[in-house]
């Protein structure tokens, strides 16, 4: 039996939890570490840690955030974000990372998927797409958090990036991330039967609801999230007051506002509204 | 004295590791010196990646006599994915390669018939663990239920020759494996108990209490 995993998605700019809309406009939520130790707590299955802004800062900020990171939380961390080649890897995997996660590298250079794959082990690496619905209803790739077009054909480039040996996929729907308007079920229906690695999706959990309709596609084997926990996290912990806090646009912690598509929701939440719909998890 | 060294034979990660046994309060190091490692108190066999080439490596090192050694002087022993399958006598990775040889036994690639199962390897995710022969009680496990979920990445599996050595089993794509094993005083878990939550924890806790 496979257990459907249930991910929280932490995006990160300098040292900060952010989060935006169509992966632009980031608003700072806090550190990273201590959500990550509440959802490790609250029992999500994996981590994932996307440097949204990697290209300015580089992965040494990263790599400080992985390790004070790793330190307390015993689960599969994947880590994404300005991944260029092997030496990145290797400093994201020393410094506590059990995945990475690679879009734009993997674009540029399709056969660092085959190099990286076999020098880490496929089930090391994660191929992430990014793809945007253009106007005559294709889905292309994207990469760099969705400004620079790729060309790729989304159907296309799935079945490339299992062929290469990547060994799990996370597809984010570029058009839904940060809405709370649910999961691309269109996105998904049209590549699910051409998947025959783990496939995670991303973008668009609003409600509990959204979870499950993505969880019913046969293939897909878990579902990522940002905006739906993050919020109820921030109103519960209040996680800001005690924050040392640098980079990034604060101004949003201060006015305390609710997002009307987005509901409170605890990974407890997920996992047992997932198993009342018999998708099986990890308990 | 070092409570534990993680054997270093550059084979993967070992910052989990580390982590985990510093936080159940053990005093650990990252070492492939030999003289540290026969002096600690108790060692960790971690390990990713191929069999022969990890047999390799600890042979360069001499740390295959050293990890006998350190097991014949009766310390406490975890062996870890790839560290618990180095204990056994041969893998059929790639034809064959020998093992350690401490634990009797082979090392078997998940052999799925179905060519549509193929990309079910490498065993990569959450499974449960259920007891077989074995009581928990007097072991890593006793702190552990039947049916928690542990984390799991390999694309092979040990076959224990005597089946009362094995701790807990795990079924995958309808094969039946050995997840974990107890023998003297060598412990060994197919599974990641430092990336398996709490219930991972448990197992370097009662390790802990197994180091005087």
């Amino acid at each position: 039996m496979s257990y459907f995993r249930v991910i929280p998605r932490l995006d990160i700019k300098g040292s900060s939890l952010v989060k935006g809309i169509h992966l632009e406009g980031l608003r700072v939520l806090g550190s990273p570490e201590l959500f990550a130790e509440q959802y490790y707590l609250e029992g999500a299955d994996e981590l994932i840690y996307q440097d949204v802004v990697a290209s300015l800062y580089g992965i040494n900020s990263l790599e400080k955030i992985i390790t004070k990171t790793a330190k307390n939380i015993f689960i599969p961390l994947t880590v994404g974000g300005g991944i260029r080649n092997e030496d990145d890897i290797n400093r994201v995997l020393r410094a506590g990372a059990d995945k990475v996660a690679i879009n734009t590298a993997f674009i540029n250079e399709p056969s660092f998927i085959n190099k990286a794959s076999k020098m880490f082990g496929s089930s090391t690496i994660v191929a992430s797409i990014e793809v945007i619905r253009s106007k005559d209803g294709r889905y292309l790739a994207y990469t760099d958090n969705g400004r620079e077009y790729t060309g790729k054909d989304l159907v296309e480039w799935v079945c490339e990036v299992q062929d290469r040996g990547a060994g799990e996929i996370i597809l984010t729907s570029i058009d839904n991330e940060g809405t709370g308007e649910g999961y691309d079920l269109n996105l998904i229906e049209k590549i699910v039967k051409g998947v025959e690695i783990p496939l995670i999706v991303h973008g668009g959990a609003g409600v509990l609801e959204d979870i499950i309709n993505a969880a019913k596609f046969t293939n897909v084997r878990g579902v990522s999230f940002s905006s739906i926990t993050h919020y109820s996290l921030l109103k519960k912990y209040e996680f800001s007051k005690n924050q040392n806090i640098i980079d990034g646009n604060t101004e949003f912690l201060s006015y305390k506002k609710e997002f009307k598509n987005f509901k409170n929701v605890s990974i407890n939440d997920i996992k047992k509204s997932l198993s009342l719909n018999n998708i099986p998890v990890r308990n | 004295m070092t409570d534990i060294s993680i054997i270093d034979y550059n084979a993967g990660n070992l910052f989990s590791i580390k982590s985990a046994c510093e936080k159940v309060g053990l005093n650990a190091i990252i070492t492939g010196n030999p003289e540290v490692i026969i002096n600690s108190k108790a060692a960790i066999l971690p390990g990713v990646g191929a069999f022969g080439e990890a047999m390799i490596n600890l042979k360069s090192n001499q740390l295959d006599k050293v990890i006998v050694d350190f097991i014949s002087q009766e310390k406490p022993m975890l062996g870890i994915c790839l560290g618990m399958q180095l204990l056994f006598d041969k893998s059929d990775e790639f034809g064959s390669s020998s093992g350690l040889g401490i634990i009797r036994g082979t090392v078997n690639k998940f052999d799925f018939k179905e060519s549509e199962l193929k990309k079910q390897i490498p065993h990569t995710g959450w499974n449960t663990i259920r007891a077989d022969e074995k009581d928990w009680s007097k072991s890593i496990l006793s702190m552990n239920n039947q049916n928690d979920f542990m984390y799991f990445v390999h694309s092979y599996y040990c076959t224990p020759e005597d089946k009362r050595n094995i701790l807990s089993m795990t079924n995958y794509g309808g094969i039946d494996f050995c997840s974990a094993i107890s023998y003297k005083n060598v412990f060994a878990t197919q599974f990641h108990p430092e990336k398996s939550g709490e219930k991972g924890l448990n197992i370097y806790k009662e390790f802990r209490n197994l180091i005087s």
